[in-house]
C-alpha cells in the first residue's frame, strides 16, 4: 500500500533510492546532502532496504564506486552536493564515457569561497557537459519520483548513461513535505531489476574502459551523443508512463504553466518555481498574459521543446540561480542557442538567489514586471543581477 | 614452495618493454589468482601493455579505471558481488595499481577500502618511479636515484627523500595480510598470492618489479636485479599476518649494496659517500624489520 508520509527533499531521495532497489550506495557526508546518507544508512540496518552500503573517504570515491559496482552489473546510487560534486567531477565524465547509469541526487549548494551551504545552481550547471542527464526537481515528491524515472530513463539499453537528480539546499533539502510513498510492486512493475547485457564477469571475461586510439575514440563519442539525442523523447514517454501508473506528472522536460498564448514567458528551474507560479497567477489576474516555464531538464536541452513554446512570445524573462563567469545565466545562454534562427523574442537574464539569497514574491513580481515592461522599452539589460545590495530598494519596492 | 601454474591467463603480444618486471608481475598475479577474478586497473603501464581497443592480451574480467580510484573501484564491485551474493571466496576482487597508484595519487582510496576491510587483494607493482609517463619521481622511487624530475645536472638534485613504505602503512591499518614479493621469485611470490586469496578481508601484496627502461639498466638484468635486491636487503621478502612479521626469504650471505646500484644508471652519479649512507641505510632498516620479527613472534608465542 501507498502511504504519505512527511518527509524532507533528502528522505525523498533516500526512499527514492529504496524504492528503486539500488543495489549498491556510496556516499560520503556533506552539508546539506548528510541526511540521504544517514537514512539510507538506517534503511539498511533495519533491513527495510536491501543494498550494499558502502562508507567511502572521499565524493570521488563515492562515484569511483558507484561506476565500479554498475560495470559489475549492480543498480547504483549515489548522493552528494556542491563541493563534492566538483570533486566527483572527473567520474562523472567516466561515468557517461563507460555508459553505465548510475543516478545521483546533488543538492545544489553554492560553491566557496566564501563558504556558503546555501541554495544555487552553479554546482550541478558546472557539470553540465559531462554527458550526465541533469534533472532539476521542485518539491520533494518530484525528487522521489524522478529517483525512479532516471533509473528507467538511464537503463534504457538505447540510452545507458548517468543522471543526477537535483534539489535545492535546504529549500527542499530539509524542509519537509507531504510525499507519497509508492506501494513496493507498483514501482516493482514501472521499474524492472537491472540486468545489463554485459558487464564484470568471469564467466564472460570482458574488458571495460581500454585505450582507444584515434582510429576509435571518435566513434565512441558519437555513440553518446546518438543515445542523447534519444533521451528528450525517452523522457516523455517514461514521463508519460509514470503518470499513467502513479497518477502523477512530474512534468518531463520541460512543465509548462499556462503558456498558451502568452506574450511574456517566465522560465525559472527548482524550488522558486512554486512561488514564481503564485505570483504569475496574481500577474494574470492583473490582465496580464503572462506564462512560466519550468525548465526540469537542463540536460540534454529541450531544444525543441523550446522552440515551440517560444512562437509568438515577445519577452523571455530567464530566472538564473547561477552564473558562469564570463558566459553568462547558463538557462538563458542555452535558451539563446536553442531558439538561434527562429522566432526570436527579447531574452533577459534575471541573476538571481546566489547562495541563499531569498527570493520573495515581491522580488519576483518586481522581475516579472520588469520584463512585461520590456515589450514597450524595448531590452535595457541583456543580464541583470537582482536584488544585490546597491540595487536592493528597487526589487525590493 | 608452489608450484607454478601452467595455465595462462596473460597471452603472448604485450606493448611492455623488454625486460618489463610489470609484465612478469602481472603473469605471475593472474596464475596465482585464477580465473574467477575480477582485476581492477588504473592509469599506469598496465592501462597500456594490455594492448588497445579491441585488443586484449588477459583473459580475465578486467576494468579499467581512474588513476586514483583502484580501491574505491575494488570496493565497488566487491560490494556489487556481495549484493549478488557472490561469496569473496569464489570470486577474488584484485586492484593492481603501479607505485604512484597505490602509494600516491590512490593512497586515500587505498587507505579508504583497507580501513573498511573490504575482502579484496591490493596489488602495488612497484617500479619505483612513473615510468609509463615518462620516469617522474614517485613517493616510492628511492634515495639517490635520477628521475627526469630530480635530474642530475651540476646541481645534483637526485632524490633526497627516502622511499615511503607502504608495508608498514598497511600494517598501520591493522590489515590480516601483507607481504612484499618480487618477480624474481616467482615460486613464492604466487605462494604468497595464493595464501592472500584465501585470507577473508584486505590484503596488501608489494611486488617488486624492475624497470630497465626508467631504471637505466640491461633488459637481461630484470631477475638479476629481483635477487640482488633481496640478497642486499634493499627489498626484502617478508609478510605480516595480523601483525606478525615473518621474513620469508632470508639471504645466507648478505651482498653489498653497491652490487645491487652498480647495474643501474640511475644511482651512476651517486658519489661513494652516498653509496655508505645508502648501505648504513639499508643495514639498519634490515635490522629493524628482524627486531620486528623477533618481537611480534614472541608477543605470539606467549
Amino acid at each position: 500500500m501507498s502511504e504519505m508520509k512527511i518527509v524532507s527533499g533528502n528522505y525523498a531521495a533516500a526512499y527514492g533510492s529504496k524504492l528503486s532497489r539500488a543495489e549498491v550506495v556510496a556516499a560520503y557526508p556533506i552539508t546539506p546532502q548528510t541526511e540521504v546518507v544517514e537514512k539510507i544508512a538506517q534503511l539498511v540496518a533495519e533491513g527495510e532496504m536491501d543494498a550494499e552500503f558502502i562508507k567511502v573517504e572521499s565524493e570521488h570515491s563515492a562515484m569511483a564506486a558507484s561506476i565500479a559496482a554498475s560495470n559489475a552489473g549492480a543498480r547504483a546510487f549515489t548522493a552528494t552536493s556542491a563541493h563534492g560534486l566538483a570533486l566527483m567531477h572527473e567520474l562523472l565524465m567516466w561515468a557517461s564515457g563507460a555508459r553505465l547509469p548510475v543516478v545521483m541526487t546533488n543538492i545544489n549548494r553554492a560553491m566557496g569561497p566564501p563558504w556558503s551551504v546555501w541554495a544555487d545552481h552553479h554546482d550541478t550547471l558546472a557539470q553540465k557537459g559531462t554527458g550526465q542527464l541533469q534533472f532539476f526537481c521542485e518539491n520533494n515528491q518530484e525528487v522521489l519520483d524522478s529517483v525512479i524515472m532516471a533509473y528507467k530513463i538511464c537503463e534504457d539499453e538505447e540510452i545507458m548513461l548517468p543522471a543526477m537528480i537535483v534539489e535545492d539546499a535546504f529549500i527542499l533539502s530539509h524542509t519537509k513535505e507531504p510525499v507519497e510513498i509508492y506501494d513496493q510492486e507498483l514501482v516493482d512493475d514501472f521499474l524492472p531489476s537491472y540486468d545489463p547485457d554485459y558487464k564484470l564477469d568471469v564467466d564472460q571475461p570482458l574488458g571495460f574502459g581500454s585505450l582507444g586510439m584515434p582510429d576509435w575514440y571518435m566513434d565512441f563519442r558519437y555513440k553518446i551523443f546518438e543515445a542523447m539525442e534519444k533521451v528528450p523523447e525517452k523522457v516523455e514517454e517514461v514521463n508519460q508512463e509514470f503518470k499513467e501508473v502513479f497518477g502523477r506528472d512530474p512534468g518531463g522536460l520541460i512543465e509548462e504553466y499556462k503558456t498558451d498564448g502568452v506574450d511574456v514567458l517566465i522560465v525559472t528551474m527548482g524550488s522558486i518555481s512554486s512561488t514564481s507560479k503564485d505570483v504569475i497567477d496574481e500577474l494574470r489576474e492583473e490582465g496580464h498574459n503572462i506564462g512560466l516555464a519550468r525548465l526540469r531538464t537542463f540536460r540534454p536541452f529541450p531544444v525543441e521543446k523550446f522552440r515551440e513554446l517560444i512562437k509568438g512570445v515577445n519577452v523571455v524573462g530567464v530566472l538564473d540561480r547561477n552564473y558562469t563567469f564570463g558566459h553568462g545565466g547558463d538557462a538563458a545562454r542555452e535558451i539563446k542557442d536553442a531558439i538561434y534562427g527562429h522566432h526570436e523574442p527579447i531574452v533577459k537574464d534575471y541573476i538571481v538567489g546566489l547562495g541563499g539569497r531569498d527570493l520573495t514574491p515581491k522580488i519576483l513580481k518586481n522581475i516579472m514586471e520588469d520584463a512585461i515592461a520590456l515589450q514597450d522599452k524595448g531590452l535595457d539589460k541583456e543580464i541583470e543581477w537582482v536584488d544585490l545590495k546597491v540595487n536592493q530598494k528597487r526589487w525590493r519596492r | 614452495m608452489a608450484d607454478i601454474p601452467e595455465k595462462e591467463l596473460m597471452r603472448k603480444g604485450t606493448t611492455a618493454c623488454p625486460g618489463c618486471g610489470a609484465a612478469h608481475a602481472m603473469r605471475y598475479v593472474l596464475k596465482a589468482v585464477g580465473e574467477e577474478s575480477i582485476i581492477n586497473i588504473p592509469a599506469c603501464c598496465w592501462a597500456v601493455i594490455p594492448g588497445v581497443y579491441p585488443s586484449r592480451n588477459l583473459d580475465i574480467p578486467l576494468l579499467y579505471t581512474a588513476f586514483e580510484t583502484t580501491g574505491a573501484s575494488s570496493s565497488g564491485v566487491r560490494a556489487a558481488l556481495n549484493a549478488k551474493d557472490v561469496d569473496p571466496r569464489e570470486v577474488t576482487v584484485v586492484g593492481f595499481a603501479g607505485d604512484g597508484g597505490t602509494a600516491d595519487i590512490g593512497i586515500q582510496a587505498f587507505s579508504g577500502c583497507v580501513e573498511r576491510g573490504t575482502d579484496t587483494i591490493q596489488i602495488m607493482y612497484d617500479n619505483e618511479a612513473y615510468m609509463n609517463t615518462g620516469i617522474q619521481r614517485s613517493g616510492e622511487t628511492p634515495y639517490g636515484a635520477w628521475t627526469t624530475t630530480t635530474p642530475v645536472g651540476s646541481e645534483k638534485e637526485w632524490k633526497k627523500q627516502p622511499k615511503k613504505n607502504m608495508m608498514e602503512i598497511a600494517n598501520a591499518h591493522g590489515i590480516p595480510y601483507a607481504a612484499t614479493v618480487s618477480v624474481g621469485h616467482p615460486e613464492l611470490m604466487i605462494e604468497k598470492i595464493k595464501k592472500a586469496k584465501e585470507i577473508p578481508g584486505p590484503k596488501f601484496i608489494h611486488i617488486y618489479a624492475p624497470c630497465p627502461t626508467g631504471w637505466r639498466s640491461d633488459p637481461s638484468n630484470t631477475i638479476e636485479l629481483c635477487k640482488l635486491a633481496v640478497d642486499s636487503c634493499v627489498f626484502p621478502l617478508y609478510e605480516i599476518e595480523n601483525g606478525e612479521y615473518n621474513i620469508y626469504k632470508k639471504p645466507k650471505d648478505k651482498v653489498p649494496v653497491k652490487e645491487y646500484l652498480k647495474l643501474q644508471g640511475r644511482f651512476r652519479h651517486l658519489p661513494g659517500e652516498e653509496v655508505e649512507k645508502i648501505q648504513k641505510n639499508v643495514d639498519r632498516e634490515w635490522e629493524l624489520l628482524l627486531e620486528k620479527e623477533k618481537f611480534t613472534k614472541r608477543e605470539n608465542e606467549e
